[in-house]
């Protein structure tokens, strides 16, 4: 018996110290716990995976190869097991119309921040790296950071699309020396979404949703509604502690950018910011909007939150409806979308928001072929087509947007799921949707604001102008 | 015959057995060791690596993050260290004693937790202490007519949070640490504590805890690794490397935030060297104090 518990111990031991000696470098061996096994279930921050935190449980590896076997082999890595499925779809359609230019591509969906981590390594390591990769808006600037010595410029590949594309998501993929280095899937207008059948429950009728043109307009109804329902634990809308895109709203109304650009230094002491704060920590203290759960309502608990009708608005960007597809199916028939309240009328009442640029490595096979293949996939009109039906987003390429048979198609899921058509919306606003640069300072400041400052504003009720200026001097020490 | 005599000659076979540990050694933590020192004094870009000298270290000064990382790691491992030994202890002891029944279903029981992964304990935890009224403690919350609380939001009740998926881990394997040294005291010093009318209490303090010393040693130097080098759990619990205002950072946090998502590889290695020598003084101290690094009296 003492021996077996002795050798039991022994090896057990034994294993642990081998699997300490797998961790980090620089880490003295400890529990086996510091091991890669972290890398495996990666959700990114969580404003970054914003535009698919349906990744939040790390799925498994997918791999499928689609294309003829004497096609150009490729690789491609996403994120999101459906962008994979669209561009297998979109790689069918090139072989079929490219007969000289045929290509095999292995398509693999790695878990978000693991597949980030992995192109990073690989490009900087110079080998590797697939030929065609997804890359989240968050990431772009560490994935641009080699420019053209990593990735292969798209500039020349988009030239026949790029007239109908809207140009400022185009610029939004741009690298630091100008070149086109991402393809853009949608244009992430943020709008605002209206639960009518609830508001409708308390008096509250489209004409008054459609009259909500200031923010001031949107306090005054969201105190009419509260005060409606006389319910605790019923809200207007929540407040995100967990992510910024009410602050990216705020700042596109006034043309601000906290980023200050490529070339000017990060700023978040603005007007525009002070002002979003200090109206959502009035609307806590009038008990209009509560903290969404677990800080941003694109997880499970904001779709639970949505789902028990606790709050009945809320600003988010387009292709937050294939969330309502995918996750609020039973809402069907209820929701209402709207363009953003402003702080001064005449604003910009948009801003677009997440996304995901597709580059092409440098360590490409045939980094042309691979460029005009994720042109065509991304930008010709057949694949936004696809983009829409298929995941839901609001497509950069303008000139579908008025064409009738795509804009009111009535066979469309997301059509006939809202109230409105969500292009009529789209091409209401779209001279006003403005944009927040992602450069290289981006991830400091979105990390000091969810990790720290929201939380000191919404939840601790610190004064905005303390807050923002110690997220200043800890965003200064990174620059 | 050159080579077998080189072997089996009594001056070179000790090495010879030493090597694979040896050559180990030196390629995954002598190599990385020394790299990752030069690499703490380089700023390490995309495409050009360059020395900075000791920029990276002055920076850390300056880093109000990763002084919370420091503050943290610290706090976690006196916890740890505080619940992580007596509490083992005293179960090693009622196993090894008469008064328990069923004692391998108990051991079984106590070590399970160990086996699972800390991934998926971890995501467990976290839906278990979500802060919706449908978490399983806001759930206890709501049943004792007490408010919900935002259990990973706030500082105290998050380390609840930490420090019970780390006891609930790790107090079986500390047990079975424990338990193998009791099962190595002879029997016979009991035997003749109790003819002398020695009590239960004073056979603890004089017989088990003096000689259980070298395996509290152990334990104790794993626990305060361990507790400093904390950061799958807190990745877990709040999944993802952020926390709000950094309330679940440690460390090893901080340097998978620099040197992975922030791919800033110099700055990581500095924060990476620092916890070295923190670990190292600590251990060190604590070692010198215990006795151990003296020299064996004979």
């Amino acid at each position: 018996m003492k021996k077996k518990l002795v050798s039991v111990l022994i090896s057990a031991a034994m294993s642990v110290t081998l699997l300490a000696g797998c961790g980090s470098v620089n880490a003295p061996e400890g529990s086996a716990a510091t091991d890669g096994a972290a890398a495996e279930e990666g959700t990114g921050s969580a404003e970054e995976a914003a535009e698919d935190a349906s990744g939040t449980e790390a799925e498994p590896e997918a791999v499928t190869t689609v294309g003829p076997e004497d096609g150009t082999k490729m690789q491609m890595w996403s994120f999101v097991e459906a962008h994979n499925t669209f561009y297998a779809t979109m790689l069918e359609k090139w072989n079929e119309q490219n007969p000289d230019r045929q290509i095999q591509i292995t398509f693999t969906t790695y878990p978000y921040s693991d597949m980030h981590q992995k192109l990073i390594m690989s490009l900087q390591t110079g080998s590797g790296a697939p030929d065609l990769c997804d890359v989240e808006m968050g990431q772009v600037p560490n994935v641009y950071e080699g420019v053209d010595q990593w990735l292969y410029p798209l500039d020349e590949a988009m030239t026949p699309y790029a007239g109908d594309m809207l140009t400022s998501r185009l610029d939004a993929y741009k690298g630091a020396d100008g070149k086109q280095y991402g393809a853009p899937f949608h244009v992430g207008a943020t709008v605002m979404y209206w639960n009518m059948a609830e508001l409708e429950k308390y008096g509250i009728t489209q004409e008054d949703v459609d009259n909500v043109v200031t923010w001031d307009d949107y306090t005054a109804l969201g105190k009419k509604y509260v005060e409606a329902v006389g319910e605790d634990g019923k809200y207007f809308t929540s407040v995100d502690t967990g992510g910024t895109d009410w602050l990216w709203l705020a700042m596109a109304e006034y043309g601000d950018d906290w980023t200050g650009g490529y070339d000017g230094e990060a700023n978040v002491e603005l007007d525009s910011v002070k002002k979003m704060l200090n109206m959502q920590q009035s609307w806590l203290n009038d008990k209009i909007a509560e903290v969404s759960p677990d800080g941003h309502i694109d997880l499970e608990a904001g779709y639970q939150n949505i789902l028990d009708h606790n709050i009945v608005s809320f600003p988010k960007a387009m292709w937050y409806m294939s969330r309502f597809k995918n996750y609020m199916p039973d809402e069907k028939g209820n929701w209402y979308i709207t363009k953003c309240p402003v702080f001064e009328e005449g604003q910009n009442c948009s801003v677009g928001i997440g996304g995901t640029g597709t580059v092409v490595t440098q360590q490409s096979s045939d980094p042309e072929l691979a460029a005009d293949f994720l042109c065509f996939a991304k930008m010709s009109p057949e694949g936004e087509k696809l983009i829409w039906e298929d995941l839901g987003f609001d497509i950069c390429n303008t000139s579908l947007w008025e064409d009738d048979s795509f804009a009111h198609d009535d066979s469309n899921y997301y059509n006939t799921f809202f109230r409105n058509y969500p292009y009529d919306v789209l091409n209401n606003i779209k001279d006003q949707i403005g944009t927040i640069m992602t450069v290289k300072i981006s991830p400091t400041i979105n990390e000091q604001m969810c990790t720290t400052t929201l939380n000191e504003v919404l939840e601790n009720g610190t004064a905005v102008d303390d807050a923002l200026a110690e997220a200043q001097q800890a965003i200064e020490l990174d620059e | 015959m050159k080579v077998k005599k080189f072997l089996c000659s009594e001056k070179t076979a000790p090495y010879v057995f030493a090597l694979p540990f040896l050559i180990s050694f030196v390629i995954f933590w002598i190599y990385p060791l020394i790299s990752a020192i030069i690499m703490s004094f380089q700023d390490i870009g995309a495409v050009s690596t360059k020395f900075i000298g000791a920029k990276n270290y002055l920076k850390l000064l300056k880093d109000g993050v990763f002084h919370i990382a420091v503050l943290n790691s610290f706090e976690y491992m006196l916890l740890t260290c505080v619940l992580l030994i007596p509490f083992p202890l005293l179960y090693a002891v009622l196993m090894d004693s008469r008064l328990v029944k069923a004692k391998g279903v108990w051991k079984a029981v106590l070590y399970i937790p160990a086996l699972t992964s800390v991934v998926i304990s971890g995501t467990l935890f976290r839906l278990m202490f979500s802060e919706y009224k449908t978490g399983q403690l806001n759930i206890l919350m709501t049943m004792l007519n007490m408010p919900t609380i935002k259990w990973l939001k706030v500082k105290w009740t998050s380390e609840i949070a930490l420090l019970l998926l780390c006891c609930w881990r790790w107090t079986g394997v500390n047990m079975l640490y424990f338990l193998s040294g009791l099962k190595s005291i002879d029997k016979s010093l009991y035997e003749s504590a109790d003819i002398d009318g020695a009590t239960t209490w004073q056979k603890f303090k004089f017989i088990t805890i003096p000689l259980i010393k070298p395996t509290s040693i152990y334990v104790l130097t794993i626990t305060i690794y361990a507790g400093l080098s904390m950061f799958l759990e807190s990745f877990m619990l709040w999944s993802g490397n952020s926390s709000p205002n950094n309330i679940g950072l440690t460390i090893v946090g901080y340097l998978y935030k620099r040197g992975i998502e922030k791919n800033d590889m110099g700055y990581a290695c500095a924060v990476g060297v620092v916890l070295m020598v923190i670990g190292l003084t600590i251990n060190f101290i604590q070692l010198f104090f215990n006795g151990t690094l003296k020299k064996e009296e004979d």
